[in-house]
């Protein structure tokens, strides 16, 4: 039975880690340019909101993931207004799109579609299945179908998005231009601005790409992982992903092995419950969900390694004159 | 960008608060048309619901006794140079001290005991809340914002776990604490008149209102009076000045965050000891995050969290009577109006500061 195990850990590992890594790279893409990022949570629900109700009224999955990503870079330019152009407070401004996202789902799900701010189910149709079909089960007795079928293949196609992306945001801020001057904006904006380019648009630029993914992210959780949209359905995936980004050094390898980290917990603490392991007895559920948040925590206080920000990181960039 | 605006103080601490809470109701109300309704409408019924009555005017000072408790916590970190996100947690874990102490004590001891320790107990966990992240930020270096955003979900576990495997009576499916001896229920305002002779009707209004007001009073003077606070505000506004001056930048912050975890976790006080009379999960609901939105709004003084505190405690009382009264209009408009309320009071407070230094400077010089 083991391998039935390991494919199904395996198999609910990536499942979990999808959105994660979406919104994780999100974030570093965001953070890397000097633009803290609190409203991943929000935007996330938001675009979950979006792909759902779009996707459920016109019966399109192409037009889900277009709302998606369209309400999420929306939400990316009003944190962009505030905190960029205005250079209002970007904590603040996070926690504000958080709220509303919260608040307005709700309130235009109820007002959409009376279903108590759950959203139509969306058809089989058009939600995104698996790639390969035929490896819904892991299989008992064939390692190669469970593990490898299962495990790796049995996935709609947004996770394997989601690990693209990982690799194009790689390659995009470690070997091209643009991405050399996305970090250095968040290191060094002044001198950004001296060698002639503008802080203010390379940030908007990256807070772009920030909602591109972060309406990814969301439209994973209606169009793949759930088939409606209900209430806080994020349910504080985008602060996980958030503390990935921190336990991942703002650097997007890292990241993606704290997302896939995290998402295993998030497997195993179910299959945990009421598991005697030896010598321990029985680790309480929570003690696991809540291990993502330590484990941040502990980083952060430079007990394992450092965890260094990005130097301009939350400071509004005034043009000196 | 053109010099700083320099306006005279009545524009801005006057002018311009309110100007920024109208466009935000303003756009609150766009969405209350863009659902189908009349904001006039609803306006009124929120009114009518949270101030036509005694009873709608217990439940908005109920709602804003909780507010003013995280509006200080916030105000107070805010005025250490701190940014205190986890008013949740704190209040949380106020709430786990004040559920621990009436289980353990509640049938010994009498009230006039048992409520100051039941206090104390809520102010003591909030602060052992927020003194950690202090810590973590004044000694090893890590943002607060990032901790007291973890320290959040950590207390919602630590809650849930507490609960599931330890308080809840045996036998029992909710998962709830066994409910408190009397002598650990803070008083309601309606049995306290009925014991002297007069009749309100019943609301949730206790007497932690009353504490609350004290705790404004207190962060007032802790500020402004005192030696301590004004180390805390020299911190706040500029570190190495106050520490070439001989403060101690670290001991301010633990200081000023555990006062400002002290206070959120008085809302334990509130919701576990004056309402609810048992420990429950998620009985903070959000108001850790309101408290962002009254100190913002309430300019970090406690006049103002007062003032921003009532206005929130019509908002969330005024909303369910909306969310009866009209169809398909949900409460969670109040969220979104909170958000909206923190994105124009906090994130784009000066947006309209140089539209108004311009009109203040075409009146002058016309004149």
């Amino acid at each position: 039975m083991d391998e039935v195990l390991i494919a199904s850990v395996l198999a609910s590992t990536l499942r979990v880690s999808a959105p994660l890594l979406l919104c994780a790279m999100a974030g570093v893409l965001s953070e890397r340019a000097g633009v803290i990022d609190l409203g991943l949570e929000g935007k996330m629900l938001f675009a979950a909101f979006a792909a759902a109700a779009a996707a459920s009224v016109t019966h399109s999955t192409g037009y889900g993931l277009l709302a998606a990503v369209a309400v999420g870079c929306v939400a990316s330019l009003l944190h962009g207004f505030a905190c960029v152009t205005n250079r209002g407070d970007q904590v603040v401004s996070g926690v504000a799109l958080n709220m509303i996202a919260a608040g307005l789902t709700v309130v235009l799900g109820i007002a959409w579609f009376q279903q108590g701010g759950q959203t139509p189910p969306i058809a089989p149709d058009v939600r995104l299945t698996a790639v390969a079909q035929g490896f819904a089960e892991p299989q008992p007795g064939s390692w190669f179908a469970s593990v490898f079928g299962h495990g790796l293949l049995s996935h709609n196609v947004l996770v394997y998005v989601a690990f693209l992306m990982v690799a194009a945001v790689w390659f995009f801020l470690e070997r091209t231009r643009p991405g050399l001057r996305l970090r250095a904006v968040g290191e060094n904006p002044a001198m950004v601005e001296a060698a002639g380019m503008s802080v203010q648009s390379l940030r908007y630029q990256a807070l772009l790409m920030n909602g591109v993914l972060c309406g990814l992210a969301g439209a994973y959780l209606t169009l793949a992982q759930n088939a409606s949209f209900s209430p806080n359905m994020t349910a504080g995936r985008g602060f996980i992903a958030l503390a990935a980004m921190i336990f991942g050094k703002w650097k997007p390898l890292p990241t993606m092995g704290a997302c896939l980290l995290f998402g295993f917990l998030d497997a195993v603490a179910i299959r945990m419950q009421g598991v005697q392991l030896p010598g321990i007895g029985e680790v309480p559920v929570q003690l696991i969900q809540a291990l993502p948040y330590i484990l941040t925590v502990v980083l952060l206080a430079g007990f394992i390694g450092s965890a260094i920000a990005p130097k301009a990181l939350g400071k509004p960039y005034v043009k000196e004159r | 960008m053109s010099q700083p605006t320099q306006l005279p103080r009545w524009i801005d601490i006057g002018v311009l608060p309110v100007w920024n809470l109208a466009i935000a109701l303003l756009v609150a109300g766009l969405v209350v048309m863009v659902i189908g309704h009349s904001p006039w409408q609803a306006l009124t019924v929120l009114l009518n619901g949270a101030l036509g009555s005694v009873r709608g005017l217990g439940y908005s000072l109920y709602y804003a006794t909780t507010f003013i408790f995280t509006g200080l916590a916030v105000a107070v970190a805010i005025h250490a140079g701190l940014f205190n996100i986890g008013g949740e947690g704190q209040a949380t874990l106020g709430g786990v001290g004040v559920a621990l102490v009436a289980l353990w004590l509640g049938a010994k001891l009498p009230a006039v005991v048992m409520l100051p320790l039941l206090v104390i107990a809520a102010a003591a966990f909030g602060m052992l809340w927020a003194a950690l992240p202090a810590y973590l930020q004044a000694w090893r270096g890590s943002h607060i914002v990032i901790t007291t955003i973890m320290f959040n979900f950590l207390a919602a576990g630590l809650n849930g776990y507490l609960l599931v495997n330890w308080l809840r009576p045996a036998g029992s499916m909710s998962v709830e604490s066994a409910e408190f001896a009397e002598s650990a229920r803070m008083p309601a305002l309606h049995q306290i008149a009925a014991a002297l002779g007069y009749e309100l009707p019943s609301s949730p209004l206790n007497l932690s209102l009353v504490i609350a007001l004290v705790a404004c009073v207190f962060v007032g003077w802790f500020l402004w009076k005192s030696a301590a606070g004004y180390a805390v505000r020299a911190v706040g506004s500029a570190p190495r000045a106050a520490h070439y001056a001989g403060i101690r930048p670290r001991a301010q912050v633990l200081l000023a965050m555990a006062i400002s975890g002290g206070l959120a976790g008085m809302v334990g006080i509130n919701e576990i000891s004056g309402v609810q009379g048992k420990l429950t999960l998620d009985f903070v609901a959000g108001a850790g995050f309101t408290g962002i939105a009254v100190s913002l709004m309430g300019r970090n003084h406690p006049v103002g969290i007062v003032l921003a505190s009532l206005l929130f405690g019509v908002l969330y009382q005024g909303g369910v009577e909306v969310s009866f009264e009209l169809q398909g209009f949900s409460r969670e408009m109040v969220v979104t109006a909170q958000g909206l309320i923190v994105l124009f009071s906090g994130a784009m407070a000066t947006v309209s500061a140089p539209l108004f230094a311009k009109v203040y400077a075409a009146l002058k010089g016309g004149r």
